[in-house]
């Protein structure tokens, strides 16, 4: 399929990625990790934009290794040794009498390892996932995209996010001005000299962002009626319930699953409702707004199927999805369970390109 | 259009008004011109239109400003966002998205407007202010000319009826100013809407304004035709001036007017012989040497292989347009930037190898934000921490500042001095630990005609007793006045480097308006020109 390049509404790269997250969360079977793994890595390969925002997949790369590498340290040191064989064995602190329960150092198995490590491996992939969502989507056009309802709070949120780069750039600024002051200010109060003027400016650069968009008329409401702010009201609570009964229940698998579709709908339900009626409060229109097409909806179901096939695969082939801890073989996969996040990968193919924002002139300068 | 009836506003805790009973009516498509000195009350006023002021910035105001028949003391900026159009004097601080478009149509969604008739206004806006190529580019890669046209279509998209600008040009090289100006022209022309606007450089814009109001400083406006009011105010461009000498009247208020009427004058110039610059000494240190130098901010090179000596007691200035190397340069001069290649020696040292303190007795620099350099509560406690610094004795600083602000007092606080005050503070801060060389970049950017008038005696000053100075500047009629020297950089190269006298007359881009009234004679300011006509000026 043949496509003019576009970038992807934010929302549905952020879907696909918390489908895969669920599927992730589900298994501690490495195989299945490295596979999703594999897949992200794919998609974020073959997709990503050369916006500052598509270098974060490394960096929850590396994240991830290191929960790795704490959940591992922390088995070593304070796991309680599981089965056999011993691989080798710490000293043993002799703890007082009030700690007892707790152990540290003693015998290191590799059962007990290759546990760790699965259960590091889970958190870590599912970082790289999150990873994966940030490095596709274009944060503040997700943020664009939030319901009219929730636009103040997504502008304030758009508004911290720059104050971040600014407040670097204002940092070197003052640094510079005091070393032409005649003062190398080095270490802790260096910092805390840099520290009034850094926020004094920051504070003022806020405050003259916030006048100028007051001048270009954000703020302006509608009036509605006070029985539907009331209403409004009772929606957003039940919905948020809902919603976090549902996520619970996913997340967890001891949950009837019942249980979880129904407060999962019920929550949504409710939660729709009363952004709906709050959008009613805003008069604000969209320029231009992402459109979700068929490549989105393609991406979202791609997501969908590979949770989808995981959860199921979980109930059904629960010894192979969570490997009991203890044995030591290679884990093996269920064929719908491969079949299905491999699907996860489609996007990586059937979606437009991303747009590049790089201009040409700058890359003559580079190549000049 | 605009009604503003015995209004009076006045600061928080200010102990006198700003702005003092001012009735004034402007009427649709009037290019209206606000003028007086810093401090004055100019970006007050403009903040009234819209209601900034006061809902913004706090203050009383009494008295009635109404627009369209809208009271602002009810309407709230946001409220007013349809009927007027804010752009400030540095865009960036006020873009709220990232990518010109998305700019472009961001008023347009607060109110609400359908996202066709959004999509059409957006189309028509980029080709009104030449910003097609631009539409997708994200809005830190423009220059300074293409930031401000964004945030003038930025204005425009919701089809105000009045347009307010604070100081437009003033960040920006002449012909950025010139994309400017020209585009607000059209715009009153084409769709008669009535623009407010302030400017320092009163000789960019006064001949587009149908009318000037003018803040004496009394809180107080007068307000008329440009050529009346500008017949006794304080700030003038340098071509009103010259036609106060000679005796014009209507004051001319462009270089045509004046050239037209100017054939006696040039008669009477021709008879006196011009005074000559003085040549440079050929034996005077030489202070600063260049070597080679490259500088490159990631692979983007910004000056290629620059060489260039400065000599004790002489007045350089830099010239060339925005994103040029000079800044650049300059912060190089100061060690600011590690060099890729080629050398800087100042005084015979590599201003990186020194400590800061070392640096300070060596080379200053003011920088383009020389607020960054005050950080103290007061003048007092900042002249006594500049004295610490650079090791000289108590009071050194504040007998400088004496010299070059006598105005100011130790125990004004930094924050609430004006800009050309505030640059006094850090000049004479900089001064106090008698730095063989003094830079400045764009020192005049906030300055009216007379506080340029000071920084230029004062900058004379300095040079008499052997500093270099090199000054960064867009400001021809700065350059005539002070420098001796002129270079100009593009693209990071040195494309001009020679006397001012010779360089100015030779190219109309950098020749000052004296200079292009009175060509081919050899005059570049109105106080040469006096001096040799023997007026006083």
């Amino acid at each position: 399929m043949r496509s003019f390049a576009r970038n992807l509404h934010p929302l549905a790269w952020w879907l696909w990625a918390l489908g895969l997250l669920t599927a992730a969360s589900r298994s501690t079977n490495v195989t299945v990790l490295a596979l999703i793994l594999s897949v992200a890595w794919l998609v974020v390969k073959r997709r990503r934009s050369d916006a500052p925002w598509a270098r974060a997949f490394h960096l929850f790369l590396k994240l991830g290794l290191i929960v790795l590498f704490i959940r591992f340290l922390a088995q070593v040191l304070f796991g309680t040794p599981i089965g056999t064989p011993v691989l080798f064995t710490l000293p043993e602190l002799a703890l007082p009498q009030w700690a007892a329960g707790i152990t540290v150092g003693g015998p290191v198995t590799g059962p007990s390892v290759l546990a760790a490590f699965s259960d590091g491996a889970r958190l870590a992939v599912m970082l790289a996932l999150i990873g994966a969502a940030n490095t596709l989507a274009n944060p503040k056009r997700l943020l664009a995209s939030l319901p009219a309802a929730l636009y103040e709070v997504g502008v304030a949120v758009v508004v911290a996010l720059s104050f971040a780069p600014s407040l670097i750039v204002a940092v070197t600024r003052v640094r510079e001005a005091r070393r032409l002051r005649g003062r190398d200010d080095r270490g802790i109060r260096g910092v805390l000299t840099v520290a009034a003027p850094v926020l004094e400016d920051a504070l003022e650069r806020s405050l003259a962002l916030a006048a100028a968009m007051d001048s270009r008329g954000y703020g302006r409401r509608a009036t509605v009626n006070p029985r539907i702010h009331t209403i409004t009201t009772g929606l957003f609570s039940v919905g948020l319930v809902g919603i976090a009964l549902g996520l619970f229940g996913l997340l967890d698998s001891s949950t009837p699953s019942r249980l979880t579709v129904l407060a999962f709908s019920v929550g949504v339900t409710a939660a729709v409702g009363g952004l709906t009626l709050a959008g009613r409060r805003g008069i604000r229109t969209r320029y231009r707004p992402d459109r979700f097409a068929v490549p989105e909806q393609l991406t979202v179901a791609a997501g969908c199927i590979a949770a989808s096939v995981t959860i199921w695969a979980s109930i059904t082939h629960a010894g192979v999805i969570n490997p009991p801890i203890g044995v030591l073989a290679w884990p093996s996969v269920p064929w719908p369970v491969l079949l299905g996040v491999l699907l996860a990968a489609a996007p990586a193919f059937l979606t437009p390109l991303p747009v590049f924002t790089q201009q040409a002139d700058d890359a003559v300068a580079v190549r000049r | 259009m605009i009604e503003f009836r015995d209004v009076t506003a006045t600061y928080p805790d200010a102990t006198k008004p700003t702005i003092k009973n001012v009735r004034l009516h402007i009427d649709e498509g009037e290019l209206c011109l606000v003028v007086g000195r810093t401090g004055t009350g100019k970006t007050t006023l403009l903040r009234l239109i819209n209601g900034l002021f006061p809902h913004f910035t706090g203050g009383v105001v009494s008295g009635q400003v109404s627009i369209c028949g809208r009271d602002t003391a009810k309407f709230p900026p946001r409220e007013l966002a349809d009927l007027v159009g804010v752009v400030g004097q540095d865009p960036r601080a006020h873009f709220v998205t990232d990518t010109v478009e998305d700019e472009l149509a961001y008023t347009m969604e607060s109110l609400g407007i359908p996202a066709d008739v959004m999509r059409r206004r957006v189309e028509e806006t980029l080709d009104l202010l030449g910003l097609v190529e631009l539409r997708r580019r994200p809005l830190d890669t423009l220059s300074g000319g293409q930031r401000q046209r964004v945030a003038i279509g930025a204005a425009l998209t919701a089809h105000p009826r009045i347009l307010v600008l604070d100081e437009p040009t003033s960040a920006l090289d002449p012909p950025a100013a010139e994309e400017v100006l020209s585009a607000l022209q059209r715009l009153v022309h084409d769709l008669a809407i009535t623009v407010v606007i302030s400017e320092h450089r009163l000789e960019r814009v006064v001949h587009y304004a149908d009318r000037v109001l003018y803040l004496p400083g009394d809180g107080s406006v007068r307000d008329g035709a440009p050529a009346d009011i500008l017949k006794d105010t304080p700030v003038a461009p340098p071509v009103v001036e010259l036609g106060r000498i000679a005796g014009w009247d209507p004051l001319p208020l462009t270089v045509r007017d004046a050239r037209r009427r100017a054939s006696a004058l040039r008669d009477a110039l021709t008879a006196c012989v011009a005074t000559p610059a003085p040549a440079p000494d050929p034996d005077t240190a030489i202070t600063v040497v260049v070597r080679d130098l490259r500088v490159a901010y990631g692979n983007r090179p910004v000056l290629n292989g620059v060489h260039l000596n400065f000599r004790a007691g002489e007045i350089t200035a830099l010239m060339g347009r925005n994103g040029a190397g000079k800044t650049t340069l300059l912060r190089s001069l100061v060690g600011l930037h590690q060099p890729v290649s080629g050398t800087v020696t100042v005084v015979g040292k590599d201003p990186r190898a020194l400590n800061a303190r070392a640096l300070l007795q060596e080379i200053g620099l003011v920088p383009q934000d020389a607020t960054d350099l005050l950080y103290a509560a007061t003048i007092g406690l900042e002249c006594a921490a500049a004295d610490d610094d650079a090791g000289a004795a108590v009071g050194t600083c504040a007998a400088l500042l004496a010299e070059i602000a006598p105005e100011l007092h130790g125990e004004q606080a930094p924050r609430d001095l004006s800009e050309g005050q505030r640059l006094s503070v850090v000049l004479a801060i900089v001064m106090t630990a008698a730095p063989k060389v003094l830079l400045l970049d764009e020192p005049t950017r906030g300055l009216d005609y007379r506080a340029k008038e000071s920084l230029a005696s004062i900058l004379r000053r300095f040079a008499q007793t052997g500093t270099t100075i090199i000054i960064a500047t867009h400001d021809v009629e700065l350059t005539a006045e002070l420098a001796s020297r002129m270079i100009v950089l593009a693209d990071g190269d040195i494309v001009v480097d020679g006397d001012t006298a010779q360089v100015a007359v030779s190219s109309p881009a950098f020749a000052p308006q004296i200079a292009k009234i009175v060509a081919p004679l050899p005059w570049l300011t109105v106080g040469d020109v006096a001096e040799s006509l023997g007026v006083l000026p």
